[in-house]
């Protein structure tokens, strides 16, 4: 079971492929590298959305697709959910 | 094996379709009913209803024509009625899709009134569907399609699953020398400079440029802000936070390797093979009709959360990878790709399906959106009429 994928090496957020409960011990895959990764859930985040892989400083780039989609804009713990409470556009 | 011949119909003009529609076409808003009346009586045709075409001018007038004229030409319809108020406009639409080869006749209704243009227009429709009728499809090779793709209602699964598995289909046809086409200029914000740098050549490229900065200015020029609209609700009630993120999702659907060789303006038809990035809105209809109108005769869409969307005359086939969409919206789903994200296939194999699919549909399988009667039929307007 996957429950969680990683489109790239500089990635420091994964997506959600099943909906994950607080506290819950997760495998992951890297689609680039094909590495198996591990990780423990510390909110529930719903299929579809985005958990940290690492600690992220407000005001630091998040990554996805090896490419910056906004930055955090409230330091954010690895294992939580990432969406519009803690990440914003830089575009708009 | 991937097929590489379908059964299509061959146009006069050696274009290649997928349909063989008799289309009865309003020219303006006041001729929808005409239209709807013949429709009404030829059992078959298909009218295509919409609210303009009325005081039109300048670049938003050349738009409309464009439009209405690439739509009775599209390879997917074998003739063409056209019902107008007045006989000018009329007659230069029908002028247009004569261009083809394929019939079409027109009728103003001024003069005569609604109900003897619908008994002559209406025999008319009669005659053509039952020529129309009698055409054969024919091997086609598949270099002769003319797809478009375009995604909707995404989330973070159109990024991991059903937009790479488009992304598979665009490669392999871009090797046999089909037409392609993708767009939507708002959704390519954040991944501008990857899709530049996936032109064929420098001038597509600064084309490209030119009009991704030239609809950034006339979003600053409306003193706008785009969030809330851009990602839609959708795509964040899916896990999409922001316009960067969605963007690079989006753009998986041109693949890996082909690169667009120009770009067209709103429902301009391509002017040879390969690529071809076309500057038109997200949303979706508006999207589509553009297509059909530059002659996209496949349509391959892309929904995380579950868009419905359909065109009357260019078949629509959606792809999902989000599983949950797949079960609570089957009868939307064409082809399901989620197994890609618990890797029970490879991104090849999802390829092969979505491939298969579009061979099928291509020989004449009616797709989800057409059998649920989505026939969006949406024109793009650029500014208010005189």
């Amino acid at each position: 079971m996957i429950h969680f994928i990683v489109h790239g090496s500089q990635d420091n957020v994964g997506v959600a492929v099943s909906d994950l409960v607080k506290g819950q011990q997760l495998s992951g895959w890297n689609m680039e590298t094909d590495q198996r990764l591990e990780a423990v859930a510390l909110q529930d985040v719903p299929l579809g959305h985005k958990i940290a892989l690492k600690p992220i400083a407000a005001g630091e780039q998040v990554i996805k697709y090896n490419m910056p989609i906004g930055k955090a804009s409230i330091p954010i713990a690895a294992g939580e959910h990432v969406h519009t409470h803690n990440l914003k556009s830089a575009r708009w | 094996m991937r097929s590489e011949t379908f059964l299509g119909y061959r146009r006069k003009n050696g274009r290649v379709g997928v349909r063989n529609h008799v289309v009865i076409l309003p020219v303006d808003d006041i001729s929808n009913a005409a239209c709807e009346a013949v429709a009404a009586n030829i059992k078959g045709v298909l009218a295509l209803p919409h609210a303009y075409g009325r005081l039109q001018f300048g670049e938003d007038l050349e738009l409309f024509f464009r439009t209405m004229i690439g739509t009775g030409a599209n390879p997917n319809v074998a003739a063409c009625v056209v019902i107008g108020i007045e006989p000018e406009w009329t007659g230069r639409i029908v002028e247009g899709i004569a261009q083809t080869g394929k019939p079409v006749e027109g009728f103003s209704i001024e003069g005569q009134g609604d109900l003897r243009t619908i008994a002559s227009a209406s025999r008319t429709a009669m005659r053509l569907l039952q020529q129309a009728s009698e055409q054969r499809r024919e091997e086609c090779s598949v270099g002769e399609l003319y797809v478009s793709a375009k995604c909707g209602e995404s989330d973070t699964t159109t990024g991991l699953a059903s937009c790479p598995t488009v992304g598979n289909v665009l490669d392999h046809l871009d090797s046999l020398g089909a037409t392609m086409s993708f767009g939507e200029t708002s959704e390519l914000t954040g991944a501008e400079d990857i899709c530049a740098s996936r032109a064929a050549s420098a001038e597509a490229g600064a084309e490209f440029m030119r009009i991704f900065k030239s609809y950034q200015d006339f979003i600053l020029a409306q003193g706008a802000d785009l969030f809330g609209s851009q990602p839609t609700k959708g795509n964040i009630r899916g896990g999409l936070t922001t316009i960067e993120e969605k963007a690079l999702g989006n753009l998986q659907k041109i693949g890996r390797r082909c690169c667009f060789v120009g770009c067209l303006a709103p429902a301009e038809a391509p002017k040879g093979p390969g690529l071809w990035f076309m500057d038109t809105s997200s949303a979706a209809a508006e999207a589509l009709t553009l297509w059909a109108a530059s002659g996209a005769v496949v349509h391959l869409f892309p929904t995380g959360q579950g868009n419905i969307v359909g065109n009357p005359i260019l078949p629509v086939i959606k792809i999902t990878g989000n599983p949950r969409t797949a079960r609570t919206m089957s009868e939307h789903i064409d082809v399901d790709v989620s197994g890609l994200l618990q890797r029970e296939y490879t991104l090849e194999e999802a390829g092969d399906r979505l491939w298969d699919m579009m061979i099928r549909v291509a020989n004449g399988r009616l797709t989800c959106a057409e059998v649920l009667g989505h026939r969006e039929f949406v024109l793009t307007k650029l500014y208010r009429s005189a």
